[in-house]
């Protein structure tokens, strides 16, 4: 497989020279740009796998960028920003950023987001088996085993497990997670999502109060990590 | 006293002073088959100088001159009129009038004087309060970031007697400060947010067992050599409260407890609800808080008198202030066998909602 490539825009040198040496030891080729306006010339040109996005660009509002960058760049978005709070971070979501990092970060937690974002979109369309560590779940048999023992799930906690598992590495938020599963009318009802992933956190993790499989995003949703 | 003297209106002033001036004068004039004039002077003197401890220089000298004249129309023989017959009789009265007027003036003037000595010491307080922020502060910012850049320097000047074990030592030194500098400012940032008075809580239904479970592993995290035991409730519901707010509570205090005690001691997080109150606790069995001192722990850059680890002394009121921001209340205690205990109780709307 080729090296992926990826787009930096950031207005920071210092974070661009930092990615730049993670990125590059990582086997991966980096472009770079400083400004909104450069970044999106850069990624009509030659689009890239990936784009790293900062939200606090000089030109032009990161939102902005973003949104603009989502009308016709399919490749996965990561927002790396200082911006921490929960507003910015589903505002991010909702406009099509496949993740979202905040400033600052730890670089072994970057390049596993990297990770499975290009896989996710490199692997796009069904594979029917997904194995992690010791649990496997089978999206054509509708079936969950965990160190060879099938699990029992009711249909909600498959159906919250698997739209978590098909997105895996992503953070999916509260109202997307109640609209899928539940329904429009339940987009509120942030308690279902509390309780059901209590509920499915009991019979996959190890420790449910040590989660490694379904992880909080504070205020935010919650990310489904395979690795 | 002086907030008491503030509350009262001008207005109020001057009624006071007139009422009571002629409340007395009624007083000697029905008494006054027993008493002489002149003894009436005295008492009406006293109620001046009384007026003027309390009350602004107008409203007592208002009062002075009143009683001059109440004493003169009702008391000096010939009673009902201004006139004066005796000599004497003129010179008390003009002594009177003096006195009185001396009296309220002076009094006025030493209160001033106590004034201004007052301001400049809240002055000299907030400069005080000030410097040791401006301490507290440059000492936790920089002592990170110098280590940052001796590190780096170490390591950057090709230094050849750095062996790799010394290498990753500073390495690990950075990796540390970093982290710390990191808190601070988010302590920092929490701080100004609080301060600016525009912290609302975002309520979402939590699950309490995943917060306090969430705050026990972020301590956990710095490599923490006490143990920290959780308990919790089994039928405890999902509040409505803000999840950010209490994970930082929590931090905060469990951070706290590990800070101050030693690595043998034990922290215990235990959390139950009555009705639609949680009540959560947080204690440990180290030294406890100094007596003289536990009612100003929650007060912005309070630091313990003898306190020897460093800080800013901002966790707790940030603690107090998020508790604040959701309505709640917070309290410390010291437990009779050793060791702090926090308590915090906040109302919030509930859910018992099962699969």
């Amino acid at each position: 497989m080729n090296k992926a490539e990826i787009l930096i825009i950031d207005d920071e040198a210092q974070i661009r020279k930092l990615l730049q040496i993670t990125l590059q030891s990582n086997d991966y080729i980096v472009k770079e740009a400083a400004t909104a306006k450069e970044g999106s010339i850069m990624a009509a040109n030659h689009p890239p796998d990936l784009i790293i996005l900062d939200l606090g660009l000089p030109d032009e509002n990161g939102h902005e960028v973003l949104k603009k960058l989502r009308e016709w760049y399919t490749g996965p978005i990561m927002i790396l920003s200082v911006q921490r709070t929960e507003e910015d971070i589903i505002k991010a979501l909702d406009n099509g950023a496949n993740d979202y990092l905040v400033k600052p970060f730890r670089t072994g937690e970057l390049l596993a987001r990297i990770r499975s974002s290009l896989r996710s979109t490199n692997a796009e369309e069904s594979i029917p088996i997904i194995t992690c560590k010791n649990l496997m779940i089978d999206l054509t048999a509708r079936t969950v085993k965990k160190d060879d023992e099938t699990v029992k799930l009711t249909s909600t906690e498959y159906n919250l497990l698997s739209l978590l598992v098909k997105n895996e590495g992503k953070v999916l938020t509260h109202h997307y997670l109640l609209r899928e599963i539940w329904g429009p009318g339940y987009i509120n009802q942030s308690q279902y999502l509390r309780v059901f992933t209590a509920q499915l956190r009991k019979k996959i993790e190890d420790d449910p109060n040590r989660p490694a499989f379904i992880l909080t995003e504070a205020g935010v949703g919650y990310r489904f990590v395979g690795e | 006293m002086e907030l008491f003297i503030n509350r009262i209106s001008k207005a109020n002033q001057f009624i006071i002073s007139i009422l009571l001036v002629s409340f007395i004068a009624a007083v000697c004039y029905i008494l006054s088959g027993f008493i002489g004039y002149k003894v009436v002077a005295f008492i009406l003197l006293f109620t001046v100088s009384l007026l003027a401890i309390t009350l602004d220089i107008l409203p007592v000298l208002a009062a002075a001159v009143l009683s001059a004249l109440i004493w003169d129309f009702f008391f000096i023989p010939p009673h009902f009129t201004l006139w004066v017959s005796s000599t004497e009789d003129l010179i008390l009265l003009l002594m009177y009038f003096i006195i009185a007027l001396v009296n309220a003036v002076l009094t006025y003037k030493i209160r001033q004087i106590e004034k201004i000595a007052r301001q400049k010491e809240e002055k000299a307080n907030t400069v005080k309060l000030y410097n040791t922020l401006l301490n507290s502060l440059s000492h936790e910012l920089r002592t990170p970031i110098s280590t940052i850049i001796a590190a780096t320097d170490n390591l950057q000047a090709g230094n050849s007697k750095l062996n790799e074990v010394h290498k990753n030592e500073l390495i690990a030194e950075i990796a540390k400060a970093s982290f710390r500098l990191d808190q601070q400012v988010d302590n920092l940032l929490n701080m100004s947010r609080i301060d600016a008075g525009f912290i609302q809580p975002k309520k979402d239904w939590c699950d309490i067992t995943e917060i306090i479970y969430d705050a026990a592993h972020r301590v956990e995290e710095n490599d923490i050599l006490q143990q920290i035991h959780i308990s919790i409730h089994p039928g405890i519901p999902l509040f409505k409260l803000d999840k950010g707010m209490l994970e930082q509570i929590l931090y905060n205090l469990l951070n706290n407890a590990v800070i101050y005690t030693k690595p043998t001691c034990s922290i215990k997080v235990s959390a139950t609800f009555y009705a639609d109150i949680l009540e959560i606790v947080v204690e440990d069995d180290g030294p406890g808080f100094p007596k003289a001192e536990i009612n100003q722990v929650f007060e912005k850059f309070y630091r313990l008198k003898n306190t020897v680890t460093s800080g800013t002394g901002l966790g707790l009121s940030i603690v107090k202030g998020f508790v604040d921001a959701q309505k709640g209340s917070i309290s410390l205690e010291n437990i009779d066998t050793g060791g702090a205990k926090f308590t915090i109780a906040i109302k919030g709307e509930t859910s018992y909602l099962k699969i």
